[in-house]
């Protein structure tokens, strides 16, 4: 069965678009999908009279990897919900579940949150385009220039303050690298996730070992700076501009360093810094940036994440909806540049029980889809 | 006696401390740094003050005036441990005589 066509005379516009959002793993280290959905259905990126703009009344379609992740069962949130295959079943196996279920519930857009996951859909990207789904992605040399492997030579090339950093492969390497003029701690970091902190060469050693049994090899080793840590979350135009940024300050953190609470803040220093990654990657759709304020004020790039951070929502209360931008740049429409920033806008997590029926996990499990009509709970 | 100077801070620290989000209480949010902070009135006064450009000498006698100063109370030394406090927090110049 094909995809319903849409002619130029029935665009949708984003307000009413279907949206397909992963990353609904909103655990005590939450994937960013229902940050989010959240910010969608929170609303327009900024006050107009223009109906165009006007809150979000479409759908929201979730993509999981798991039929426990808890985002599913938000059911003010997600309408309807299909699992989809793990990154490490390939390319071909999520080509072909994205195709089953544009069948059945045709969508819009795809908005992938999950590092893992976004080789592949920048490998669709143009396939889901010719089939009417839209995305907003960077390209693959935009995501591997800000790979933490290639991150400092991003720093040297474009005058980014990245602090110094080496990709090693050996245990012999990681040995030289206090010779080679390395200051310790260190951080010890996978090529795609994790990090552990190494006092010495020793302890780096260890911790070499146990990321690379993780995570693989290359392993990054970054000195460490000292002072506080700061976050931004921001979106790119692909032609080396910034559409918006909205950065943070965490105020509290769980046991494994993530943030739990956190403020708006408005450093122009810190807009300059996604401004100027901006320009030297042209990076296109949402991203991270992590840096820290060093003890002479000056913010050190720590790392770029490809995607919007859990914490994205605060985005919509500080006056720019990143997603809403992201989903409207990704249908074709215009965003002016977003510069309102409301210092002082706070996230707080909360954790607590959702009610759910068994029958939600059985038809999830059973046939890996689950839908909601529109009157359901809403 | 410590050195206070008879001009108004730099009108971007005057700026500065004008976007501080200061409640009645004395809770301050600096919307640059995300750093959070209380002051006591005495304090807040200060802030206020500079603010709205007076001078750092002016402060000891605005603090005569404005609370009972008495006994072993020295405003001078008061305000210059206090600018010493706002400049740790980075809003106020790190060099040159307040």
């Amino acid at each position: 069965m094909s995809p319903l066509p849409r002619s130029a005379a029935a665009r949708v516009l984003p307000r009413n678009a279907t949206v397909a959002v992963t990353g609904l793993n909103a655990t005590d280290n939450p994937g960013p999908g229902v940050g989010v959905i959240r910010a969608l259905r929170h609303g327009a990126p900024f006050p107009t009279d223009d109906d165009r703009l006007a809150p979000f009344a479409g759908r929201i379609v979730g993509l999981a990897y798991d039929a426990l992740e808890p985002g599913i069962y938000a059911r003010d949130l997600v309408d309807d919900v299909f699992l989809v295959p793990y990154p490490s079943q390939g390319v071909d196996a999520l080509r072909a579940r994205l195709l089953e279920i544009h069948a059945a519930t045709p969508l819009d857009a795809i908005i992938p949150t999950l590092d893992a996951e976004l080789p592949a859909f920048i490998e669709l990207a143009p396939e889901l385009q010719a089939r009417g789904i839209h995305t907003f992605l960077p390209g693959k040399e935009q995501l591997e220039l800000r790979s933490k492997v290639r991150l400092s030579d991003l720093g040297r090339d474009h005058d980014l303050p990245v602090p110094e950093s080496r990709s090693v492969s050996t245990v012999e390497e990681l040995q030289r690298l206090e010779q080679d003029g390395m200051s310790f701690p260190v951080w010890v970091k996978g090529a795609f996730y994790g990090a552990e902190r190494a006092r010495d060469v020793h302890e780096a050693a260890g911790a070499f070992h146990r990321v690379v049994a993780r995570w693989g090899l290359p392993v990054i080793v970054q000195e460490e700076v000292p002072g506080e840590e700061y976050d931004v979350v921001a979106v790119g135009d692909g032609r080396g501009g910034l559409v918006g940024a909205v950065p943070m300050k965490k105020t509290l953190l769980t046991d494994k360093g993530k943030g739990w609470a956190g403020v708006v803040v408005r450093d122009p220093a810190l807009i300059a810094l996604a401004e100027r990654f901006m320009a030297a990657t042209r990076w296109r759709g949402p991203c991270e940036v992590e840096c820290v304020r060093d003890k002479d004020g000056t913010y050190r790039l720590l790392e770029i994440n490809p995607r919007f951070p859990a914490w994205c929502f605060v985005s919509a209360g500080a006056g720019q909806n990143l997603p809403a931008a992201v989903l409207r740049l990704a249908m074709g429409e215009p965003v002016a540049p977003l510069r309102e920033l409301v210092a002082g806008t706070m996230f707080v997590r909360i954790s607590f029980d959702q009610l759910a029926h068994i029958s939600d996990l059985q038809e999830l499990a059973g046939l890996g889809e689950l839908h909601r009509s529109p009157e359901e709970d809403r | 006696m410590a050195f206070l100077s008879n001009e108004p801070l730099p009108q971007a620290a005057q700026d500065r401390l004008r976007d501080l989000a200061l409640s009645e209480s004395g809770f301050a949010f600096d919307p640059f740094s995300g750093t959070t902070f209380s002051v006591n009135p005495t304090g807040k006064a200060i802030i206020e003050a500079l603010a709205r450009g007076l001078s750092p000498d002016s402060l000891p006698t605005l603090l005569r005036e404005r609370f009972d100063v008495h006994g072993l109370s020295d405003p001078e030394r008061d305000v210059v441990d206090f600018l010493g406090e706002l400049r740790r927090l980075e809003l106020l110049p790190a060099r040159g005589e307040l």
